[in-house]
């Protein structure tokens, strides 16, 4: 942050070398992320249903109108309730189960890391959509193995709110903790072998290790995971759409971004739609901030 | 292996041994259900006693899938979308990273925080901004509609992972390049460019899995011409929520599986040490 150089100085060439570079990016950039994100912030503000969007009558300025009126509707806060805890809930376990995991493989031989690293690069690269609907197959009522196993007959898990949101979670974790795993482990191999040997040598239990030698080193790493994680779990859509068939029975498993879209395009709320939108943004631009101040305070040079 | 692993006892040693490979088989179970259940007959699936195993595999499933409209052009669409996302993105972020790593000039700190910035925008919510400028420029229906965004919404994430793999390469090589009589472009495009590649495989994994389990964008750009439709879009064919075909939908998830894990598997060594370069820097 503080600008000391480390690249080198141009030495040949204008300054308009590296606006040359950039300037690629910036025009995808500006034309399909700033701009849609000008237009969200404006639309958010407008009457704009069905009829503006087919022309039938015109745009008109509505204010916070769209806002008074999702605030004052009961459902946007159940949900946004309801994100944040599952959002939560997502996150604490998949950076458990990954580190859990990533400390594993540290523990163990070569072969049994290699089917473990594989089983997980297969979780994480299965796409969403395809790991949704095996993962309903698998807790089917009827067909899945999971219910036989368990001796639960034909109880539905996409019934129940919670044991729908359950079943998300557990379609999440199971597609999100190897890149968690992953990472962090490359952070711990890493961490040089003699300060661990100076700490077991001390006398340290392993736990002792993790959290006063590992965590400490690994903190730049776990900043990162958790901040994806963050996002990701927050901005979780299709598992939740498919899972629980467009947001569950009477809109019980809705997220915020399921709300969203149901809003827009399936009732033509197009307005209220982006005051959600809106209203996202404005917390995961809060997360960020916090994200920044953490890696000022780790010194970090962007 | 770094860990002092001598000092781990050899019954601890052997538990997490048995716990690793245990775990491995209880995460690679789903997949390993779905391609089961891809190849067993319908009678077997649609059966109140599932078995882990099948006597008559069968390719009746597949069958179905590709006799279904015209699930080989939404294939090679997906393809199509994600090949051309991953390069664009890949060539794009490589420039732009090159420029905020080994250049100095004004904004070049707020570009970086707007970059960051920028990963955070939850791409689902500009869907509704983004269909109606698909709408006003024509868009709609084509595949345009979906490469487009994708390579926006890749660039940031990837510009500031590549930023490391760019910065570990000596300037001292640029210097010699330059005093060798190497012109810029050379040097970017015959030098800079084979070194940073590790990188740049590492990144394109994020904006190949983004681009091709994309579903959201499918479902609200590609309205009514099919022929333009991807893979999410025709798996949830065979999905329907009350009488899913299930043999269906489990053969289509492994054809559409099957490419993101070969990609997998060839970039999986660098992808391991891509992160590890990246989060250490």
């Amino acid at each position: 942050m503080t600008g000391s150089p480390t690249g080198p100085r141009s030495v040949r060439g204008s300054s308009g070398t590296p606006w040359l570079y950039l300037a690629p990016a910036l025009v995808v950039l500006g034309g399909l992320l700033v701009y849609p994100v000008y237009q969200l912030g404006l639309i958010s503000f407008l009457e704009y249903t069905q009829a503006q969007v087919s022309g039938g009558e015109p745009t008109s300025f509505k204010g916070f109108g769209n806002y008074a009126e999702l605030f004052g509707d009961g459902e946007f806060w159940r949900v946004l309730l309801a994100t944040v805890v599952f959002a939560a809930a997502c996150v604490v376990s998949t950076l458990a189960v990954g580190c859990a995991l990533a400390v594993l493989l540290t523990r163990v031989r070569a072969l049994p890391r290699l089917a473990l690293m594989l089983a997980g690069l297969g979780a994480w690269a299965t796409p969403a959509v395809t790991g949704s609907t095996v993962w309903l197959l698998l807790f089917d009522p009827d067909f899945g193995p999971v219910n036989r196993m368990l001796g639960l007959g034909d109880h539905s898990w996409t019934y129940g709110r919670y044991s729908a949101f359950l079943l998300v979670l557990l379609e999440v974790v199971w597609c999100s903790f190897p890149f968690v795993m992953v990472t962090v482990y490359a952070g711990i191999r890493a961490v040089p072998a003699e300060v661990l040997e100076a700490a077991a040598l001390d006398g340290a239990s392993q736990w002792r290790i993790w959290r006063s030698v590992l965590a400490p080193m690994l903190r730049p790493i776990l900043v990162v995971v958790t901040i994806q994680s963050v996002i990701w779990d927050f901005k979780v859509f299709t598992q939740i759409y498919v899972m629980t068939n467009g947001g569950g029975i009477a809109g019980q498993n809705l997220v915020l971004n399921v709300y969203a879209y149901q809003k827009a395009f399936a009732s033509s709320q197009y307005s209220l739609g982006s005051a959600i939108g809106v209203v996202m943004l404005l917390i995961l631009l809060a997360v960020t901030l916090v994200y920044l101040r953490l890696l000022r305070r780790q010194g970090e040079e962007l | 292996m770094n860990l002092p692993s001598v000092r781990v006892r050899r019954p601890w040693r052997l538990a997490a041994e048995a716990s690793a490979l245990l775990i491995a088989v209880v995460v690679a179970f789903p997949l390993y259900w779905m391609v089961l259940s891809a190849f067993k007959p319908a009678g077997e699936i649609e059966s109140s006693r599932p078995r882990p195993w099948t006597a008559a595999p069968t390719l009746d499933s597949f069958r179905r899938v590709f006799g279904q409209q015209e699930f080989g052009r939404y294939f090679l669409n997906s393809l199509l979308v994600a090949g051309t996302v991953v390069i664009a993105s890949a060539l794009i972020a490589f420039l732009a990273a090159t420029a905020v790593t080994r250049f100095r000039f004004r904004f070049r700190t707020t570009l970086l925080i707007m970059f960051l910035v920028a990963q955070m925008v939850p791409v689902e919510a500009l869907t509704i901004p983004l269909f109606f400028l698909m709408r006003d420029f024509g868009q709609l229906n084509t595949l345009g509609s979906l490469i487009l965004p994708h390579i926006a919404f890749s660039l940031p994430f990837a510009i500031w992972m590549l930023r490391g793999f760019v910065k570990a390469v000596p300037e001292a090589l640029e210097e010699a390049a330059y005093i060798d009589g190497a012109s810029r472009s050379r040097f970017l495009w015959q030098i800079l460019f084979p070194l940073v590649f590790p990188g740049l495989v590492a990144t394109s994994v994020f904006s190949f899995i983004s681009t091709w389990n994309d579903f959201l964008f499918a479902k609200s750009f590609i309205i009514s011409d099919t022929s333009q439709s991807t893979l999410p879009m025709a798996l949830l064919v065979f999905y329907k929520p009350d009488d899913p075909d299930w043999g269906g939908v489990m053969a289509a998830s492994t054809v559409m599986t099957i490419p993101v894990l070969v990609f997998f598997v060839l970039v999986q060594r660098r992808l391991v040490s891509g992160l590890g370069g990246a989060v250490k820097d």
